[in-house]
């Protein structure tokens, strides 16, 4: 008798535990181990921090045209109504031609400059099991002045008006609303004014969001540059901007030291200073298709 | 005799009760339409997780809210980091009972299905109706439901009223196969 009570107890017990488990339970056992949702995304809002990249790309098939506008210096006063007077506009289309490879063209009406680049993304930040705790991608870009000589300089060659720049982006997004990147970079410039000046530029780049809503982040960028053209007396360039996103359109409001848009003149070109009083209003209005 | 015969008896009936009495699904498919005055959103799941079990008549689905794809990327964006907050909120659950279980068979049969349908983190009481087809190997389950997105505290901020309406009408079909541990 003893032992057919055990016996009934004992497969009590086995069915009982059997059907304890919870639905759910099951279902968050049966789940593939899906890769793609333990990817980061949305690092940074936008492919640019401020002026520099982020590590985003557009993705697949994506068209996006930007207008971006610097204004003239804001202590230049009444009379220039506040820089207002004198702006460099840059009007870009960059592609995606996948989810991780973004091409791009643009043309700046500062010196008349036109410009290419290409950016990879090499690693994504991840979590779960494949965890991996940076995003890093790779960008290049190539630069070509067009502006002529000024009167009593010979006009330079094709070549020597080309400058290139390469970076290293790596990012992490701590939180839904904070994410850091350090940009080492690396510029060319096949023409300088003075022998002085260093034609290879190295210098590192931070950056930072902060969402302040859903809709709503502020960005700061600064760049070290660790050599600096001489005869320009260049300066380290500082930004800072907020993002406004509505649908399609993103909103960029900008204020920085450097009036151009592309790095090989705003990381090797800037002469403003900042806090002296140097600064550039600007926007970007960008449109995805 | 008479223990082991108990014991073979019950060996027997928990075989029975273990075999092809949970089904499950592990790319059961989720679409959901908003029609609003500026554009139409839609968007597909196609890896949602559900399970039927037959011995109770309940009834549960997992939801990735990353997994769904949308027509443009940047709505997909929108949709994870400003809408559902996927990073907050991954999964969308759905937990309940079917409440007239022995009703469904191989005719396919309008049924209910109750329980707490949780997105975004927000608990709420629902009642579906869902066709039921019952064969030896399947039970497939399909049919359409409105959501209230403000029921799930989902804001849409009043510059984005005209593209995204307020009342989403969700789409489902799980073919649920015989699921052994």
């Amino acid at each position: 008798m003893k032992k057919l009570l055990l016996t009934i107890l004992l497969c009590f017990i086995s069915i009982v535990s059997y059907s304890q488990d919870d639905l759910l339970d099951i279902l968050e056992d049966e789940t593939p181990e899906s890769i793609s949702a333990d990817i980061i995304t949305a690092t940074f809002k936008g492919t640019r921090i401020v002026n520099g990249h982020s590590i985003e790309n557009k993705k697949d098939k994506e068209l996006e045209f930007i207008i971006g506008h610097r204004f003239g210096r804001v202590n230049t006063g009444l009379y220039d109504l506040f820089g207002l007077d004198n702006a460099n506009i840059r009007f870009a289309l960059e592609y995606g031609l996948t989810d991780n490879f973004t091409i791009g063209a643009g043309r700046s009406s500062f010196e008349k400059t036109y410009d290419g680049f290409l950016k990879y993304s090499l690693i994504k930040q991840r979590k779960g099991k494949n965890s991996f705790p940076v995003a890093i991608s790779l960008f290049g870009s190539v630069a070509l002045k067009t502006l002529k000589a000024e009167f009593g300089f010979e006009e330079r060659t094709f070549s020597e008006s080309l400058s290139y720049v390469g970076q290293v982006l790596i990012a992490k997004k701590f939180n839904s609303s904070f994410s850091m990147q350090i940009t080492p970079t690396y510029i060319h410039r096949n023409t300088v004014q003075v022998v002085e000046d260093p034609h290879s530029i190295f210098a590192l780049g931070l950056g930072s969001r902060i969402k302040l809503s859903k809709r709503v982040a502020l960005n700061g960028e600064y760049f070290l540059a660790f050599n600096e053209s001489e005869s320009i007396n260049a300066r380290n360039s500082l930004a800072f901007g907020v993002d406004i996103e509505t649908g399609g359109h993103v909103f960029q409001i900008i204020v920085s030291n450097a009036i151009t848009m592309i790095e090989k003149s705003f990381i090797a070109e800037t002469t403003g200073n900042f806090f002296g009083g140097d600064i550039h209003l600007g926007f970007n209005i960008s449109r995805t298709f | 005799m008479k223990p082991i015969f108990t014991l073979i008896c019950c060996f027997l009936l928990i075989t029975i009760s273990n075999s092809q009495e949970r089904y499950l699904t592990k790319n059961g498919a989720i679409n959901f339409f908003s029609k609003a005055p500026m554009e139409d959103i839609t968007a597909d799941n196609n890896q949602v997780l559900s399970i039927v079990d037959a011995t109770n008549n309940k009834m549960a689905i997992s939801i990735l809210m990353k997994s769904f794809l949308f027509e443009k990327a940047l709505m997909q964006e929108h949709f994870n980091e400003n809408y559902v907050e996927s990073d907050k909120f991954p999964k969308a659950t759905f937990k309940g009972t079917i409440l007239n279980f022995d009703a469904i068979n191989e005719v396919a049969s309008k049924q209910q299905v109750k329980g707490i349908l949780t997105i975004h983190g927000v608990e709420k009481e629902i009642t579906i109706d869902a066709n039921f087809t019952k064969t030896v190997d399947s039970i497939l389950v399909d049919g359409d439901f409105v959501i209230n997105l403000e029921d799930f505290e989902v804001e849409i901020p009043a510059v984005v009223a005209k593209n995204i309406a307020k009342n989403i009408k969700v789409s489902f079909k799980f073919n649920h196969k015989p699921y052994k541990k």
